[in-house]
């Protein structure tokens, strides 16, 4: 309990002073682990898809339409991966953009306080389920007991039970940055419509919609970058048949379920198979890193705005 | 002139009709987008449940993976689990619980902070199995981690980082400014802010969006797909070098296989899964209401 002598002070003050800044290093070191993360996963893709691309032209890669890497004439065109992935995340969006922005607009719009507390978390849930117990369900009840009711010749591997699965799990990413972006719009913009006698359907539809529209659009922008990086879906329903096809009903591989594929199966180091992961790895980067930039961007302009 | 009126208001009238029948049928039609999910998640559960319930017993967790359904279990997916993702929140927690504390504290508005929370935004849009790719090339291969436990958690833990991180974020956010101003005032460095005034108000809510990270981890199949292969696993993973499997992964395995028997197996192995991730996530919803209680207290 005894007073410091200024000296002891000034000795505790440094001390203190010192600690802090090592306190700092070390909290900075963690922090930059991330941006660390980012560049080992840019320059690890760019390493082993340069080896690849030394095997095989940038062209014949991005422009061929037969992808036969784990057969003996190979072939290394990436389009039917490409294309498989493309149809499968529209799908997803046919479903996860229509459902999400009504659930999204009804829950912030329409439903009482208690629902919307109540339904908010059920929705997330659909995200926090497992993606491989999605393509379980995908392939023995969504195909076999649903879809084949309507279309009977349907492949058990389908791109069509692929999609809509993934629009299931992707529907909660939709709901909640719409239901965000409505909630952000100013209250005062509803009571001035009101004020001029709109009724409650012109409200909705033509002052906070469109209010809120970019950030519906980033919504549907984010969930699409997600539904093309899905892969256990992909993997477990769609089967591995690399086919450049627009029928829905035809088992076709995504880029990602050829990863899984190359995975299952036994692709020893520095083989082009191998390689072939990377340089298919870095294409999937690029294209959902370009999406969600996009995404991010539209989300932050509406951000400042309100 | 009077016809014109009478006109008028017709117009008037049948628009006012058509609104008040929207206003009534539009809230109706949006609904069914909740319903629409709920519905999926109704029928995964049942038909889940109805197919597996006969299968689940204890050999389920206790047995090996074996090519007979009758006798096989995941017991060494179980232990894959609980070791790979328990080491990754070893790893990804305080990690993400220091970036959150530089993030707010120190780093404050300035660009330097933006240009890391782009980087952590930018993380968490990586596809998961991206991550898988690059933990083989450089953990497996690079590092010569091997296909290991500990090149899988650190790659669950890099994955998870992002989304733990923005909770720790927001956890600090909730701390009251006054409270830290005051201490500031009275001298205190910040470490000595951190240590005796954010922690204790954060670190249940940070805990909240680590038990959310693990119950990510331990659903994840593509990563650890990638990293360790579709393996049959006989063995307990009992050192960080180990090859091991998870439950999702051996999940993976069980569903590719045509009999009806691994479907029933799957669906078991499934509820069990779920049951593991319900178990976090009324944790994490328990803390989150203890927390909510002191807090009113205070």
């Amino acid at each position: 309990m005894g007073y410091l002598s200024s000296e002891q002070f000034l000795r505790s003050v440094k001390r203190r002073r010192a600690q802090d800044k090592l306190f700092m290093v070390v909290v900075l070191a963690a922090t930059l682990v991330s941006t660390l993360a980012l560049i080992v996963i840019f320059v690890t893709l760019s390493v082993e898809s340069v080896s690849f691309f030394t095997r095989v032209s940038v062209i014949e890669f991005l422009t061929g339409t037969k992808w036969t890497v784990l057969f003996a004439d190979k072939h290394f065109g990436v389009l039917p991966l490409l294309n498989a992935t493309l149809m499968t995340s529209l799908i997803a969006i046919a479903v996860a953009g229509p459902a999400g922005i009504a659930a999204a607009v009804y829950l912030s719009e329409y439903a009482s306080q208690r629902f919307r507390n109540f339904m908010k978390p059920v929705i997330e849930t659909l995200s926090g389920v497992p993606t491989v117990v999605y393509g379980y369900f995908a392939l023995y009840f969504v195909t076999p007991n649903f879809l084949r009711a309507f279309w009977e010749d349907l492949s058990i591997h389908n791109a069509l039970a692929v999609g809509l699965m993934i629009g299931v799990l992707t529907l909660p990413i939709v709901v909640s940055i719409s239901d965000d972006a409505m909630k952000a719009v100013p209250y005062d913009l509803r009571l001035a419509a009101y004020s001029l006698g709109s009724r409650k359907i012109d409200v909705v539809f033509r002052v906070v919609l469109p209010a809120a529209l970019s950030g519906v659009v980033a919504s549907i922008v984010l969930a699409f970058a997600r539904a093309m990086g899905e892969t256990m879906i992909a993997a477990i329903a769609g089967g591995f048949r690399p086919v450049l096809s627009f029928n829905l009903g035809e088992s076709m591989q995504t880029m990602t379920s050829y990863l899984a594929q190359v995975a299952t199966g036994d692709a020893p180091h520095g083989t082009i198979e191998y390689q072939s992961l990377f340089a298919v790895g870095l294409l999937l980067l690029v294209i959902t890193a370009t999406l969600n930039f996009i995404g991010l961007k539209v989300i932050r302009r509406w951000e400042i705005r309100y | 002139m009077g016809d014109q009126v009478l006109r008028y208001e017709d117009l008037v009238k049948r628009r006012n009709d058509l609104k008040r029948t929207l206003d009534r049928v539009v809230p109706v039609v949006l609904s069914l987008g909740v319903f629409f999910g709920v519905t999926v998640l109704a029928a995964l559960l049942f038909d889940v449940v109805t197919t597996g319930y006969d299968r689940l017993n204890l050999n389920l967790i206790t047995e090996y993976p074996s090519a007979n359904p009758a006798e096989a279990g995941m017991r060494s997916a179980v232990l894959g689990t609980i070791v790979t993702v328990g080491l990754s929140a070893l790893i990804c927690i305080p990690l993400s619980i220091a970036s959150a504390i530089y993030l707010v504290e120190y780093a404050g508005g300035r660009r330097w902070a933006e240009v890391l929370r782009y980087n952590i935004a930018n993380l968490a849009g990586v596809p998961s199995v991206v991550f898988g790719i690059v933990g083989l090339g450089f953990l497996v291969y690079g590092l010569g981690l091997g296909r290991s436990v500990i090149a899988g958690a650190f790659t669950l833990a890099i994955l998870t980082l992002p989304y733990v991180t923005v909770t720790c974020v927001e956890a600090i956010k909730t701390v009251p400014e006054d409270l830290k101003f005051g201490a500031y005032a009275l001298g205190a460095t910040r470490l000595q802010v951190v240590k005796s005034i954010i922690l204790p108000r954060a670190l249940p809510m940070m805990l909240t969006g680590g038990i959310l990270g693990i119950s990510r981890a331990i659903g994840e199949a593509a990563p650890i797909l990638i990293i360790s292969g579709l393996l049959f696993i006989r063995e307990d993973p009992v050192s960080l070098l180990s090859r091991f499997t998870v439950i999702p992964l051996q999940l993976f395995n069980w569903i590719s296989r045509p009999l009806p028997a691994f479907q029933e197996l799957s669906a078991a192995a499934i509820i069990v899964l779920l049951l593991i991730l319900l178990a976090l996530n009324s944790a994490a919803i328990y803390l989150r209401y203890r927390l909510y209680r002191r807090l009113e207290a205070t």
